[in-house]
């Protein structure tokens, strides 16, 4: 049975250790995907972004974290004392709870490559990146200024209207692999990887979820040009710093669940199985955060009504469409 | 809403492939504390006062340079020679000569009004400093030092026009000087040498 080296993944203190590893994981993740953003940004606009610190500029985030540390800790006069603190841990918390359920590799028996496998795992994602939007949310309202304010009533609307497009997209995806548990529906791609059959729900979950995290070209919410910062004008400091962190980490997330459900999570394509499963997730994701930068220094950001108008009157009528034909078709063929 | 602005998605896919494209080309950046860039043989940047191969000033405190100069930066105090005490081969020396490079718009007229090519742009352009003060520079940093010999000029600039951009610059010494020079001659010389050299 279980062995001291493949202890039941139940086991409490198993799952503290998996947590810890975790967490550091991720947030050393985020560290180097900002590094790798600015880098990449910096080559696609002919700059050879941060190179100063340490070889190769590997040393900045260390550098940034320390600078975020340090900075003055502002709370404005008008703002909600209670809410405007809180905002900056529900978006943090919401976020890195995500990495509770999203399974990295092939369980192994005895062992699963999660901290745990909940059978309604994406339901669970999708619950907790829903709460995530009230750090956002409650963040700008609490500030008590103009442009905060602005900034979290564009997310609370840019939220709805994009959440609903993406749970609708995903839909098509359980349909098909008739599981809501992220291991079960991976099990479902062994032979055909969901973004085939599910394109159309593939592309539409590209888009809205870069607007779930609000990233460019859908970056309403922080909007720099029109609204200084949206939401997070007048954070600084480590709570800014929490905001940042939360922001990156449901970059890192969304590309977690466009893998695990659309390219197949750890399934090694063309039967390549020499490399690991768990060096196949990360390919696919990096290649997402890869798609996410490379978005981001091609688009400008879109209007706010041409956003919303987007949301409603294209995305939400197409991915219903692909969610009844997908319905129709898994119906009629059994 | 604008079709073909949002639907079209050729449009989209050609502007990632610019953007991937500029990824792999090479940068243009200047890394600058460690990587200095090149600049033009003339390049207009901090001043200098030259001297003579002989060692004496070549300015004759005229002011001709403050007067010309647009952002009345230059600051010059005239006084006589003394036979005890030469400083330059003139009649007159300049006993301050004051630059407030904060003020100087590098335009170079002063080195264009200068009878003597005394004053002198040279390529140097690193003179940041801490305080305000600091930047207006007296003889003390304008001079060359007389070890120096006597200092960068247009005639040594490695720029390919003709040393001898007008007579001053043959007068080497002190002795030169007494051949007499006719300074409103000069410009025309200046012009027809660099006639010369735009039909070359």
């Amino acid at each position: 049975m279980n062995q001291w080296w493949t202890p039941a993944a139940s086991l409490w203190w198993v799952i503290l250790i998996k947590s810890a590893v975790l967490l550091l994981i991720v947030i050393t993740t985020f560290a180097y995907a900002m590094l790798a953003e600015r880098k990449v940004m910096g080559w696609m606009q002919m700059r050879p972004g941060p190179n100063r610190v340490g070889p190769w500029g590997l040393l900045q985030p260390a550098v940034d974290a320390v600078k975020l540390i340090l900075k003055e800790d502002l709370t404005p006069k008008t703002a909600d004392p209670l809410i405007y603190r809180l905002a900056p841990f529900i978006s943090l918390v919401t976020a890195l709870s995500v990495y509770a359920v999203i399974p990295f590799a092939e369980p192994q028996p005895g062992s699963i490559w999660a901290i745990s496998d909940v059978n309604a795992g994406i339901l669970f994602i999708l619950a907790l990146t829903s709460i995530g939007v009230y750090g956002i949310s409650l963040g700008g309202w609490a500030s008590g200024s103009k442009y905060p304010l602005l900034g979290s009533v564009r997310a609370t609307a840019q939220m709805i209207s994009y959440e609903l497009s993406m749970s609708m997209s995903l839909i098509g995806v359980l349909i098909l692999a008739g599981t809501t548990s992220l291991a079960g529906i991976v099990n479902g791609q062994a032979k055909l990887w969901y973004f085939i059959p599910q394109f159309v729900g593939f592309i539409i979950y590209i888009i809205t979820a870069i607007a779930e995290t609000n990233r460019a070209p859908f970056d309403l919410v922080e909007a720099d040009a029109e609204l200084v910062g949206g939401f997070n004008t007048e954070y600084s400091g480590l709570r800014f710093g929490l905001f940042f962190i939360a922001e990156y980490i449901n970059m890192l997330t969304v590309s977690c669940i466009a893998t695990l459900l659309f390219l197949g999570g750890w399934t090694a394509p063309f039967g390549w199985t020499v490399v690991p499963g768990i060096v196949w997730f990360l390919i696919k994701v990096g290649f997402f955060m890869f798609f996410y930068i490379w978005l981001r220094s091609t688009f400008p950001r879109l209007r706010y009504d041409r956003l919303m108008a987007f949301g409603w009157k294209v995305l939400l009528p197409v991915a219903t469409l692909n969610l009844i034909v997908t319905a129709v078709v898994v119906a009629v063929r059994g | 809403m604008p079709r073909k602005t949002l639907y079209n998605v050729g449009a989209l896919l050609a502007g990632l492939g610019v953007t991937f494209k500029y990824m792999f080309q090479k940068k243009p950046t200047i890394q600058y504390p460690s990587e200095k860039k090149k600049h033009a043989p003339r390049f207009h940047g901090l001043h200098e006062l030259r001297r003579y191969a002989d060692g004496k000033e070549r300015c004759i405190g005229c002011e001709l340079c403050s007067s010309v100069c647009p952002a009345n930066a230059i600051t010059v105090i005239g006084a006589e020679n003394s036979p005890e005490n030469r400083l330059s081969p003139g009649e007159r020396h300049a006993a301050r000569y004051e630059i407030d490079e904060l003020r100087c718009i590098f335009c170079g007229m002063c080195e264009e009004a200068c009878p003597t090519d005394a004053i002198v742009l040279t390529p140097r352009f690193e003179m940041s400093d801490l305080r305000r003060g600091s930047l207006i520079y007296a003889k003390d940093r304008l001079l060359v030092p007389p070890e120096a010999g006597v200092g960068a000029a247009p005639d040594d600039r490695p720029n390919g026009i003709p040393a001898d951009l007008g007579r001053v610059a043959e007068i080497k010494s002190t002795d030169d000087w007494q051949k007499g020079y006719d300074a409103t001659f000069r410009g025309t010389v200046l012009k027809t040498q660099k006639k010369g050299l735009a039909e070359s």
